[in-house]
């Protein structure tokens, strides 16, 4: 028997207040791919990877991670929340924030051991932050913020990562690091879900795209699925959007 | 971590328990107030002995409790709490008419839970915020407290309740029992805190990231509010209903204000709430039976205004010091550039400049002029002797770089942004005291070492800045030697 995939929704549906944000998802997603979740604002992108994580109250239908209810695997999945979703005053350094993705390999009231430091080390080295990890993370740039949460993730040592819009506020240098270490991650096997909103980047980033709008639109490799005919249906009417697109993908060569 | 271990030891040997049977404070005779400052400080008296290891507790526990409330923006749930266990504190009270701490405690903290619920409900099946929450809360069972209040002075047994303390607090009030409860809840909250760090911090950063983790991040919240609870019904009858929030808030903020880490903050804050408590006790007991919490409160405002003043990065004082080091460097560093321009006018045919010079170039008086070059003076940069000046090889050093960054980055406006060469003198002004020696290299790289700005003036190279003044070539030019 094969191994389970690392995810697996089945007939997923989550309302905000009774009003539903995601309807009726049915997704399997293979191992060793780096998928972005692409769709408009409000299509639930982010609500679909925290619906996967259990963030949020599901009305109906499953999620499995590797054939089991994500409770049972969470150590396997790492998760790179918004930017925006944490207060940056908060008095932590750069170095506690990157040991807090080992805190799923502690037990409960057990504290970080020199191999968790040294693994931090090691994941803040990749992200060229080992420089600042002394620092407090509100005297970082977005860009460097970012990263930092980047680390954070990559100390989890998982097998599936959640990333939810990991380019926003960050400028094209890292932005181009970024997305050459999620490359060398999908090489090593990983599984990574990607929200993100730019669409002429989307293509050239993902080997496969989600297409969201409240439903799934359409998941397939990139070169099938990103047509003006499916992305019309996943943007409805904007045709500002879509004439944009269509004109910055023509500019590119 | 290392605060830890003597943070608990800390708590431990103030719940010591101690015998409590002398007279209570109040009843002490009149003394003068050195005799009773005296007293406070021999210990001999053990209600007093109670009332400052009481404030003492009361201010660790307050602290690490509030350190969390204020990096979690909770602040006024501390407040929104400490008014809501108030008609609990009445209802323990009727419970068997007496000031029975068990049956008070009880009764509080079931009515702060209620408080904290009815928050929590309101905010999740109204369209009101936290705020509005917080607020109705505050005022409403605040408001019952106080009617259940009113009624228990009309009974007969209710004129010597002594249930006016817990309005404003009177740390001489505690009794043994208060004192042993409070220890409980320090230690328990020490332990806790100690315990969970960890689980409370990535809680309190990034609850979603740590559910995402598989933590309960629930059960911390509610352990950390019923800790919360419990510290702040422990601690009603020393400082008071109306002033325990700020027990719970002022030394956090303080904390807050002088450090980045929160493990430091909690201890900080810990320290502080203790020497709070500690100075509020001695004032309420030397100026004779006064209330302990505006005490308390007035001590800890004292410290976060010394820390909001004082800070050593944060703080007021030092920011407008290091403003001030900053724009007197800025003028050092226009009156080197003035310099330069002098000696540059005559094509560096001499080593010497005259004050008189400078003040005519720079438009100013003679006055000003000295004012100004006393200090670049004081800064070891230039010599003066009568009316002429020189260089010192460090002053010449800091003005060819001035000079540099500002001709090189009217260079870089006109080349690479494409701005006017009249509109980039002002923007040179400010970057040229803040270029770093990296940018400074990778600018020149890229305007591909030019040597001359936008105004047709040479750019001083690296060999210039490292020649003294008046030195061989001079005269050919400046920055000749960088020309390629």
């Amino acid at each position: 028997m094969p191994s389970p995939a690392p995810l697996e929704v089945h007939d997923l549906t989550v309302a905000y207040h009774k009003k539903p944000v995601l309807y009726g998802i049915d997704l399997t997603i293979p191992q060793g791919n780096l998928i972005g979740i692409i769709g408009p604002n409000g299509a639930g992108k982010s609500t679909l990877i925290k619906a996967v994580m259990g963030l949020m109250p599901v009305s109906s239908g499953w999620v499995k991670v590797f054939g089991k209810p994500y409770k049972e695997n969470c150590h396997r999945v790492g998760y790179v929340p918004q930017r925006e979703s944490v207060d940056w005053d908060f008095p932590v350094s750069v170095m506690d924030v990157v040991l807090m993705g080992r805190y799923g390999h502690l037990r409960l009231a057990q504290r970080p051991t020199k191999n968790d430091h040294e693994i931090a080390r090691e994941c803040l080295e990749k992200v060229k932050m080992l420089p600042f990890a002394n620092r407090q993370i509100g005297n970082l740039s977005g860009g460097q913020q970012q990263r930092v949460f980047l680390a954070r993730a990559l100390a989890q040592e998982s097998d599936l990562y959640l990333m939810d819009e990991p380019f926003v506020g960050v400028d094209a240098a890292t932005e181009s690091a970024i997305i050459t270490l999620l490359r060398e991650l999908k090489a090593r096997g990983k599984t990574l879900l990607v929200v993100h909103h730019d669409l002429p980047s989307a293509k050239e980033y993902f080997d496969q795209l989600i297409l969201l709008n409240m439903r799934l639109v359409a998941f397939g490799p990139t070169q099938e699925v990103f047509t003006s005919e499916i992305l019309q249906t996943t943007y409805g009417g904007r045709l500002t959007i879509l004439s944009d697109v269509a004109q910055t993908l023509g500019a590119q060569p | 971590m290392r605060w830890r271990v003597p943070l608990i030891l800390l708590a431990l040997c103030f719940v010591v328990p101690e015998a409590a049977h002398a007279a209570r404070i109040n009843e002490i005779s009149d003394s003068t107030m050195a005799e009773r400052a005296l007293r406070f400080f021999s210990f001999q008296d053990p209600s007093l002995r109670n009332a400052l290891i009481g404030s003492m507790l009361l201010g660790i526990c307050c602290g690490l409790m509030g350190a969390f409330l204020v990096v979690r923006k909770l602040s006024l749930m501390g407040d929104a709490l400490s008014h809501a266990v108030l008609p609990g504190v009445a209802l323990g009270f009727l419970w068997n008419m007496s000031k029975d701490p068990v049956a008070i405690f009880i009764g509080a903290v079931v009515a702060g839970l209620l408080g904290a619920g009815t928050v929590q409900l309101i905010r999740n099946t109204t369209k009101h915020k936290e705020d509005a929450a917080l607020g109705f809360v505050l005022a409403s069972f605040f408001g019952v407290g106080i009617c259940l209040f009113t009624m228990i002075q009309n009974l007969p047994a209710g004129n010597k309740s002594g249930l006016d303390k817990f309005m404003f607090g009177q740390a001489a009030a505690l009794s043994h029992g208060d004192v042993m409860l409070l220890g409980g809840v320090t230690v328990l909250a020490v332990v806790a805190v100690g315990l969970f760090y960890k689980e409370y911090r990535v809680t309190s950063f990034d609850a979603g990231f740590a559910r995402s983790l598989g933590m309960p991040v629930q059960i911390f919240h509610y352990s950390l509010m019923l800790l919360l609870a419990f510290a702040i019904v422990a601690s009603l009858q020393a400082v008071g209903v109306v002033l325990v929030s700020a027990m719970l808030v002022i030394p956090a903020a303080a904390a807050f204000l002088l450090t980045d880490r929160l493990g430091s903050m909690l201890l900080l804050s810990a320290l502080f709430g203790l020497c709070s408590g500690a100075f509020g006790s001695f004032l309420s007991f030397v100026g004779r039976n006064l209330p302990t919490g505006p005490f308390m409160v007035l001590a800890a405002a004292g410290v976060f205004a010394a820390a909001l003043f004082f800070g050593p990065r944060h703080g007021i004082l030092s920011r407008w010091w290091r403003q001030r080091s900053h724009s007197a460097r800025i003028q050092r560093e226009n009156t080197l550039k003035a310099i330069y321009h002098v000696l540059e006018a005559d094509e560096f045919c001499r080593e010497l400049a005259t004050v008189t010079e400078l003040a005519e170039r720079r438009r100013e008086t003679l006055e000003e002029t000295m004012r100004q070059l006393a200090a670049v003076r004081r800064a070891g940069f230039v010599t003066i002797s009568g009316d002429s000046l020189s260089l010192t090889p460090s002053g010449w050093q800091r003005a060819c770089e001035i000079v540099r960054n500002h001709r090189l980055w009217e260079l870089y406006l006109t080349n690479a942004a494409q701005i006017a060469a009249d509109h980039v003198h002002e923007d040179a002004e400010n970057i040229e005291h803040v270029l770093g020696q990296e940018t400074v290299l990778k600018l020149e790289k890229r305007l591909n070492y030019a040597t001359r700005d936008p105004h047709g003036k040479l750019i001083p190279g690296l060999s210039d800045i490292h020649q003294a003044p008046g030195a061989q070539g001079r005269a050919t030019g400046f920055g000749a030697s960088q020309s390629m």
